[in-house]
């Protein structure tokens, strides 16, 4: 069966399916029982679930990390929300420490199977700290995945993956793209594998890549150029940002010899460093262009007034992609 | 809805406004059930069978033997940094006494005589302040936590688990946690209090106030009178023990577990002891310790107080004593045997155990890493 769902109703659908499966899945986190979630994503699971298994919990970051851990330990499997990421740095200890590390400081004996959702990323207009895109913070943390959807479609498949992967997920929601847009979800299984990009258009003359919320702008702007100039561009949707997919980006680089990587996120130490050093590491020799960034910038993200001229936008992206088929 | 309108019994609207009206007048209640000088209040001892009790005595005098034995492999550079117990074996060992193997343990660092009851074999300690990772597994050890290192940290895992255990609807089993005074500084300690009680979790919080939290003293660490006192804020029965009086570190530990079985929820208990070492191999605490205040707590040490306790009930002699250290000594330089004879650290072991599945950037990596050892190997020839 398919309906059209939008990235909310998508994550909603995950989540209830999973915990329909699986009576070990909790939701844990503030405002997602009676409330269904500040952005209603967790709505009617409460009602079919139950309090024990969809838990509102005090106002405590690090506690709803820290307390998912002892559920996933004693064979739980949590998913946590975090209402914003740019609240989520006061989990962060919890995460490094303790979440990341159980497999390894007991060699395997301890697992932590817990997913830590989290909306993230501008153009809402919103408060400060509900702007940010910190994906780079999560992906250099050992033994823990991240995952990024950039479509109803595919965070619903990514969700699922994320409940049934036996390692920490932080699967970052971009939430400008909740309710931008509706496209058919698959209500049945369809589960994409963690660690694998998509191809989402092949092409010859120069790869783009990009993931969540920026997946929107860039697209655009690669049917812009393509239009105008008539050439054949391989467009990327990194999907998930650590392990990151190498091959993927890197057979790509061979083929076109041209990338644009587009980012969120401040410039540097982002994921776009490390996909440069992928290509650098395993496609140099095939490049015809230095690889070009297009991302935010080293600033603290700025108050919604000043975010429209800090976010990447199609016209930038575009741009690049021009200047790097020139070059 | 309604409750939000009622007001609360601790609200007392007659008296006259003052700032300090805040209940001053509130006690906590303290467990000792044998004193310094031996004396038992025998109204409230435990009822332990003679081979229980020996159990504990013998925990306690092989952790205050393995400590000095480590300390010296440390000073010999023979094994790495270390956390000492001794002075708090009965803040660890009577706790753990009153847990049975369903019961999760989870522990910080300065719990070894606890983890050695509870079955934890000598040689781990050695492997893992050696460096070595496969000192925090054992058999049987499915329900204990491994040595956790950041303060307070541990004491949400605890309340997750036992979470779990009450959506279960386990009702055999119950969670203690250990932490030290220095964690109740901590947020993650507050917010493990706050979320115990809130769920009302089967958890037990044990907390050795040793006095010191490497060379902070316990004045500094809080202004409040107790440390016990801190479960009021959370409606949780608080209560302080003489942690260097097992029976009642036992004791107090068993009832607050029946109550946690039996859905009461938490209990925080402060186990007042005292670290008689330093803090770690690393420190000194000449720097900052006062020799009187060492001195009058070393003549409470634990082992010398419940040793009389069993020689008193006429179940433990001189005879007993000197096999028992015959014993440990032979125990411990077994397991210092088994320790150094161990070569079987496989190298690339921590490329194994970043995720339970293959990852193709971490086996690049484990590759690279493997040719890069091999290529250090050659260049050493």
């Amino acid at each position: 069966m398919r309906n059209k769902l939008n990235m909310v109703q998508a994550i909603n659908l995950a989540l209830d399916q999973e915990m329909g499966n699986d009576d070990s899945v909790v939701a844990i986190g503030q405002d997602i029982g009676v409330n269904g979630g500040v952005f209603r994503v967790t709505e009617g699971l409460f009602e079919k679930y139950g309090e024990s298994r969809v838990i509102d919990t005090p106002l405590a970051e690090s506690a709803i990390l820290g307390t998912s851990i002892g559920m996933a330990v004693a064979g739980l499997k949590p998913v946590a929300e975090m209402q914003f990421s740019g609240f989520s740095y006061l989990m962060f200890g919890q995460l490094e420490g303790h979440a990341a590390r159980l497999r390894s400081r007991t060699q395997g004996a301890i697992s932590v199977p817990l997913v830590v959702r989290m909306p993230y990323g501008g153009g809402v207009r919103a408060l400060e700290h509900h702007s940010e895109s910190r994906e780079a913070m999560y992906g250099h943390v050992p033994g823990v995945k991240v995952v990024i959807p950039s479509t109803p479609s595919n965070a619903r498949a990514l969700l699922v993956s994320a409940i049934r992967d036996p390692d920490p997920v932080i699967f970052m929601e971009p939430k400008r793209s909740y309710r931008a847009f509706r496209e058919e979800v698959s209500e049945e299984e369809h589960v994409m594998e963690i660690g694998k990009a998509q191809v989402l258009q092949e092409g010859t003359d120069l790869t783009v890549v990009s993931w969540g919320a920026m997946m929107r702008p860039t697209l655009q702007a690669v049917e812009e150029v393509q239009d105008q100039r008539g050439v054949s561009i391989e467009l990327i949707d990194l999907l998930t940002i650590s392990p990151m997919d190498g091959d993927t980006i890197s057979g790509s680089v061979e083929k076109t010899g041209r990338c644009v990587v587009v980012q969120e996120a401040p410039k540097s130490f982002g994921p776009s460093s490390e996909i440069i050093a992928t290509i650098n590491d395993n496609a140099l020799m095939y490049l015809e262009a230095p690889v070009r960034r297009v991302s935010g910038y080293d600033v603290a993200t700025p108050y919604f007034g000043r975010e429209p001229a800090y976010l990447p936008t199609n016209g930038r992206i575009r741009r690049a992609i021009e200047e790097t088929l020139d070059f | 809805m309604i409750a939000n309108t009622c007001e609360p019994e601790a609200v007392d609207r007659q008296q006259p406004y003052a700032l300090d009206l805040r209940e001053r007048t509130f006690k906590i209640s303290h467990l000792q059930i044998l004193d310094e000088q031996c004396n038992l209040d025998a109204e409230r001892e435990p009822d332990l069978s003679t081979e229980d009790l020996i159990r504990l005595y013998r925990s306690m005098v092989l952790a205050r033997a393995v400590d000095d034995r480590m300390l010296k492999l440390q000073r010999q550079g023979r094994i790495g940094t270390f956390p000492l117990c001794t002075g708090q074996e009965a803040a660890s060992c009577g706790p753990a006494l009153a847990m049975t193997p369903k019961d999760w343990f989870v522990g910080s660092f300065r719990e070894l005589a606890g983890r050695l009851l509870r079955g934890e074999p000598i040689e781990n300690g050695f492997l893992l302040f050696n460096g070595y990772e496969e000192g925090n597994v054992f058999q049987g050890g499915e329900r204990t936590l491994p040595v956790s290192i950041i303060i307070a940290a541990q004491a949400l895992h605890a309340v997750g688990i036992a979470y779990a255990m009450k959506i279960r609807g386990e009702t055999d089993s119950a969670v203690v946690c250990f932490l030290g005074d220095g964690a109740t500084s901590q947020g993650d300690f507050h917010e493990a209090m706050n979320f115990a009680s809130v769920w009302q979790v089967p958890v037990v919080f044990v907390c050795a106030n040793n006095h010191w939290a490497i060379s902070l003293p316990r004045e500094k660490q809080t202004h409040s009178q107790t440390l016990a006192q801190k479960a009021i804020a959370y409606d949780m029965p608080g209560i302080q023990v003489d942690g260097n009086d097992a029976l009642a570190t036992y004791q107090a530990t068993k009832d607050a577990l029946d109550r946690a079985r039996a859905g009461g929820g938490p209990t925080f208990i402060e186990a007042v002891t005292y670290r008689l070492m330093m803090h770690t191999t690393s420190d000194d605490p000449s720097r900052y310790q006062l020799p009187e205040q060492l001195q009058a707590w070393q003549a409470r040490d634990p082992l010398i107080r419940f040793k009389g306790y069993l020689e008193a009930k006429g179940i433990w002699n001189d005879e007993q004593e000197a096999g028992l250290e015959a014993e440990v000594r032979q125990q411990i330089d077994d397991a210092v045997k088994a320790f150094e004879a161990r070569n079987d650290f496989k190298p690339d072991a921590p490329f194994d155990h970043v995720f339970g599945t293959k990852v193709p950037r971490i086996e690049e990596q484990r590759t690279e890493f493997l040719d890069h050892l091999r290529e250090e190997s050659t260049d050493a020839q």
